[in-house]
């Protein structure tokens, strides 16, 4: 067994690999975020930030490498849900919402809370819980929407719905995954606002391919390519980076 | 439209779905013992066990509903539980025959003399009590859905692999049920029942004390599954439903609640079981085949998966119409009739009868709404 590392980054990745089939979709892909941070992920298609965000979940185990959490956590060795409990909640590329159940109810389910069956079992209302779900609703903008079944959202609805989810998880870092994918450009002016917003008391790594979303989120981005990070810095010094533009336009 | 008074335990639907049961618990007893046979009104003596067979049939579906509809486990063997339930009742009854028997022996039942076993098995032991056969009931079925979904769950098998696997475990003990030495009659099975409770099996009255026990078993499983359903697990349990990967990401156990719902369905199922065979007066090992658990899953999809009622009335009707077109000319086209009836539901009625009948009142109702919504509007600024 491993003495656990003490860093001070909230998420640490050393040296991570995972393959599938000979395919190496993380190749020594090392990432540090510190608490507080916002971070962009970007890369062309195949790149490896869905991988990355598995390995980090729990969906997904490295062949090789550290993954860390708070210095002292190592999510290898922990499933999904035992990484969702220590505070790390995740957007899914494609929203993925509970469409039978109501906003509401969607925002109920995601609440911080005890999630053991007895619990669930023997739940009752409590004005606290509406409270909170009432100021998420509120951020996400979706009051009216209150009652609806999240299967009936608009597209967008429902990726603000998921946000509203991670929201209400409470977690300590979030990832989200592509969340502005399919958004009018209006509404990913408010995504990106929104996520500012949340970023003012929590981590959160944002994985996107519209460039124009990441300038505007205005944060430190890291490159990846073929499964390892090929760039780190400024929006303007990434995309200035001659590799960043080789992979991005090709050769 | 308004989601918190479906949530409620007992909504419109359930109050109606119970208060129609208990008038039917108290209703066809009372008919077949208080009337003469020449009034109009009397409930004849062989539709009454014929009944309490439909009402137990229900308690299955409700069973299947409460996995299949809420938290999405198809199980294609859910007749295993129902028949380990009824064998659990079958050999309480067994001891009761004493020597009465043909044998007359006083402690081994006819089939065991007959092949010439000199002690009873020790497995067999204590079921001369009701109590115990009562408690073998709940127990053997949920030992075994414990087992079962423990590594099935665990493993994380899901939709057609787990249906099959499902189906595999209700062959596997049917064949193990057919065999002699395995201690339960063989092909045979139980029967030759005497009493129950010191009461005789065959008489009119116990036979309507039965058929009431049956209503009482499924309001009773009902209230059970409604109470589960509309508590936040099982709001839980339709998230695992429509998303369990999701519901995992959000720190649930998913395979914590598939259990618990996969546990409890198959005590029910187990009851069902008990409370069938000494209305049907026989349990053999063919109540294992895997066609009667794919006949129950029909029963579901033709109320309507997912509303506890349907699958209630789905059983009642299914069965009725197999008693309808099985003793008359069209016997042998029953099996063709059940797969149409399939097949139609699938196409024609995805939602099944309660379902659809739902969701058509939700619309009339989102209609109402949405009509309402647009008139009030200059009110409060005429208010102004």
């Amino acid at each position: 067994m491993e003495e656990p590392r003490t860093t001070t980054a909230l998420l640490y990745l050393n040296g991570v690999t995972v393959s599938f089939d000979g395919f190496r979709a993380l190749n020594n892909l090392s990432l540090m975020v510190e608490i507080g941070e916002m971070r962009a992920i970007i890369g062309p298609n195949g790149a490896g930030k869905t991988t990355m965000m598995d390995v980090v979940t729990g969906k997904t185990r490295p062949d090789e490498g550290d993954v860390y959490f708070e210095g002292n956590h190592d999510l290898s060795k922990l499933d999904e849900t035992e990484i969702a409990m220590l505070g790390i909640g995740r957007k899914f590329q494609k929203p993925t919402v509970f469409d039978m159940h109501s906003v509401n109810d969607n925002l109920l389910l995601a609440l911080k809370n005890d999630r053991r069956p007895r619990a669930t079992m023997h739940w009752r209302e409590t004005l606290d819980e509406i409270d909170r779900i009432n100021r998420i609703l509120n951020i996400i903008r979706l009051k009216p929407e209150r009652d609806r079944l999240a299967g009936s959202l608009a597209h967008g609805q429902k990726q603000w719905l998921e946000i509203g989810m991670l929201l209400a998880q409470e977690p300590k870092l979030l990832l989200v995954d592509e969340p502005v994918a399919g958004m009018t450009d209006e509404e990913t002016r408010q995504t990106a606002e929104l996520l500012k917003e949340i970023n003012r008391d929590k981590t959160v790594i944002v994985v996107e391919h519209d460039m124009a979303f990441v300038r505007e989120l205005d944060v430190k981005v890291t490159c990846l390519h073929e499964g390892t990070v090929i760039a780190e810095g400024t929006i303007d010094q990434v995309s200035a980076d001659e590799r960043v533009v080789e992979v991005y336009l090709g050769r | 439209m308004n989601p918190q008074k479906r949530d409620r335990v007992l909504n419109g639907g359930a109050w109606l779905f119970l208060v129609v049961l208990i008038a039917v618990a108290v209703a066809v007893p009372a008919l077949n013992l208080m009337l003469p046979p020449a009034s109009a009104y009397h409930v004849p003596d062989y539709l009454v066990p014929l009944l309490g067979k439909y009402v137990c049939y229900a308690l299955l579906a409700l069973s299947i509903d409460l996995i299949w509809g809420y938290a999405g486990i198809l199980s294609l063997g859910h007749g295993a539980f129902f028949a380990l339930g009824g064998y659990a009742m079958g050999m309480y009854l067994m001891r009761q025959i004493g020597t009465r028997g043909v044998y007359a022996n006083p402690i081994l039942p006819d089939f065991m003399v007959f092949l010439n076993w000199h002690e009873l098995p020790p497995y067999w032991y204590f079921f001369d009590r009701f109590w115990y056969a009562a408690i073998m009931v709940v127990l053997v079925p949920g030992a075994l859905a414990f087992v079962f979904g423990w590594f099935a769950f665990r493993s994380r098998v899901t939709g057609v692999y787990l249906s099959i696997i499902t189906q595999a475990m209700t062959f596997a003990l049917m064949l193990g049920f057919f065999r002699n030495n395995f201690g339960f009659g063989g092909n045979n099975g139980l029967t030759d029942f005497k009493d129950i409770l010191g009461f005789n099996v065959q008489s009119q009255e116990t036979r309507a004390a039965l058929f009431a026990a049956s209503c009482i078993a499924l309001a009773l499983g009902f209230l059970i599954c409604r109470a589960l359903v509309t508590s936040k697990f099982g709001k839980v349990l339709v998230a695992i439903r429509d998303a369990e990967a999701r519901t995992r990401f959000l720190g649930y156990r998913a395979e914590s609640y598939k259990l618990f719902a996969f546990i409890l369905s198959a005590c029910m199922a187990g009851v069902a079981g008990a409370i069938y065979v000494p209305q049907v007066g026989i349990i053999n090992p063919s109540e294992f085949s895997p066609a009667n658990s794919i006949e129950a899953v029909i029963w579901v999809a033709v109320g309507g998966r997912g509303t506890l009622t349907g699958a209630a009335i789905g059983a009642i009707l299914v069965n009725y119409a197999k008693t309808t077109f099985t003793t008359g000319v069209l016997a042998p086209y029953w099996l063709f009739l059940l797969g149409g009836l399939f097949i139609a539901v699938t196409l024609l009625l995805p939602r099944g009868i309660v379902g659809t009948w739902r969701w058509l009142a939700d619309r009339r109702r989102a209609a109402a709404a949405a009509e309402s919504e647009r008139t009030p509007e200059p009110t409060p600024r005429a208010a102004e």
